[in-house]
């Protein structure tokens, strides 16, 4: 229990605003944060990067099968998503019926429930993507 | 009787609203519970998804405050967070929040619960702090998932949404508070027993003694200490639990239906408890023209009310479409079932 609470707890600025890192080379910008450049492969210390959270359906699945700790949210659609900075990640979408889920679909980050750890366990929040918000103005 | 007036003045710099997406219709709530027969209270209500809670509820106001105060979040002294439905009972919803927002670690960060008016309670706390000089901003929100017990006549209403506030100075804000008041009792007319999931109320009790004495008293106590009549203000959003207790407070108050139609969203939306009064009011301020003047009333069981006097400045105007506006939230309306309901809201119990 105690690793598992570490290990979600060194996650939290990755996924609740979406840092990533920017190479400090030739300025790629990664998400998730690495020890090397992904471009470049320069490996000295990258400064942080907070994303929109903007970014592009890429590509998409529908799970039904759901691991544990997921079944009960299955039904649901987990996509590729192409960030405007240009990384691609991979996160469940939400407040999306899975047949309307489009590539090429633009959508936006929010935070939302993951799962969580049984009736006594801690609740994982992280990042999902949802139709971006229709404004008016 | 003494108003809430700091001696340096404070308002509004950003102001954030969340709806959830899904609406119950009451009269889906009376075909199961009632064979479809007799009236209901309001409308539909906002139900949460499976994935929100009040914590995603209130990051979500609260971004939409950031984005239409444009401070540095670093510079965020205390994150207040106001609800009955906090998703843990230990272990703090303003911790995430504020971790979320990029306002930790040098920050204040509490929850507060005083049934559906714990989120004025923030913004109230959050002028005095601001005003003493103690932090350039405060961050308070209000926000819950309402649950009502099945079958219960608050099923009808309970909802889920929230609004959050940035408290800074006064010439930095959209709308600048002239003062505030606030006036409690020990009415028990609604509570919840630490062990129990869902509250119990005083039926007819919750009316008359509980929610028309608390707002009537602490709104006619403000506009009189303050000189004002309801001809004076633009806009008033009392607490909603329905419709028909804030139109006839409203009304009594001398207030007609213009002034309360933008801020009672009640009828569409719900009670959002914490939230409930401060979405009224981020309804009013996503329309108010400078130099309105708004009184926004809270209600909290138990038994209290906030009021709040503000006055809108010249920068209200340039804040508004910063981000999305609660009609904004209103608009993308997904209908459900009861069925849908029961699973969204977790009421099904496999043991």
């Amino acid at each position: 229990m105690a690793t598992e609470i570490a290990r979600h707890w060194r996650l939290n600025s990755q996924r609740y605003r979406l840092v990533g890192e920017v190479c400090p080379k030739c300025g790629v910008k990664m998400f998730p944060p690495r020890d090397v450049c992904t471009d470049c492969l320069d490996d000295s210390r990258q400064p942080d990067f907070e994303f929109s959270g903007h970014g592009e359906v890429y590509s998409f699945t529908t799970v039904h099968n759901a691991p544990e700790g997921y079944q009960e949210s299955a039904p649901y659609t987990v996509a590729l998503i192409k960030l405007e900075e240009g990384p691609l990640l991979t996160a469940q979408l939400t407040d999306v019926e899975n047949s309307e889920v489009e590539i090429g679909m633009p959508v936006e980050m929010v935070t939302r429930k993951l799962r969580t750890q049984g009736e006594e366990g801690v609740i994982i929040y992280g990042y999902k993507f949802r139709p971006r918000l229709p404004v008016a103005h | 009787m003494p108003l809430m007036k700091p001696k340096t003045e404070v308002g509004i710099v950003g102001y954030g609203s969340y709806i959830p997406r899904y609406r119950l219709p009451a009269r889906e709530v009376a075909r199961i519970w009632n064979d479809g027969e007799g009236s209901v209270p309001i409308k539909e209500k906002a139900v949460g998804g499976p994935d929100e809670d009040t914590m995603t509820i209130g990051l979500e106001s609260a971004r939409n405050a950031l984005a239409r105060a444009q401070i540095n979040p670093q510079n965020i002294g205390a994150v207040w967070v106001g609800s009955e439905s906090h998703p843990y009972a230990v272990k703090p919803t303003s911790t995430i929040i504020a971790e979320a927002i990029g306002a930790t670690p040098s920050t204040q960060g509490a929850d507060w619960q005083f049934a559906c008016k714990a989120g004025t309670e923030t913004i109230q706390a959050g002028i005095g702090f601001v005003a003493g000089g103690m932090a350039p901003y405060v961050l308070g929100i209000g926000a819950d998932t309402a649950q009502g017990r099945p079958g219960d006549a608050l099923e009808f209403t309970a909802a889920s949404g929230g609004a959050a506030y940035i408290i800074g100075a006064a010439e930095e804000s959209l709308a600048i508070f002239e003062a505030s008041y606030s006036y409690v009792t020990d009415t028990p007319d609604f509570w919840r027993r630490p062990t129990t999931h869902y509250p119990s109320h005083g039926q007819r009790f919750t009316g008359e003694p509980a929610y028309f004495q608390h707002v009537m008293s602490a709104s006619e106590i403000i506009m009189e200490e303050l000189g004002y009549t309801a001809k004076d203000f633009a806009h008033v959003i009392l607490h909603q639990p329905n419709r028909k207790f804030p139109e006839r407070a409203g009304a009594a108050l001398g207030f007609e239906k213009a002034q309360w139609v933008t801020g009672l969203l009640s009828p569409i939306i719900g009670n959002t408890y914490a939230g409930a009064s401060i979405l009224g009011l981020t309804a009013v301020l996503d329309i108010a023209k400078p130099g309105d003047k708004i009184l926004c009333v809270s209600f909290g069981s138990g038994a209290g009310s906030d009021a709040f006097v503000l006055n809108a400045t010249d920068k209200i105007t340039e804040k508004q479409h910063l981000a999305p506006t609660t009609q904004d939230y209103i608009n993308r309306r997904v209908e459900i079932d009861y069925a849908t309901y029961v699973r969204y809201r977790n009421k099904l119990k496999m043991h």
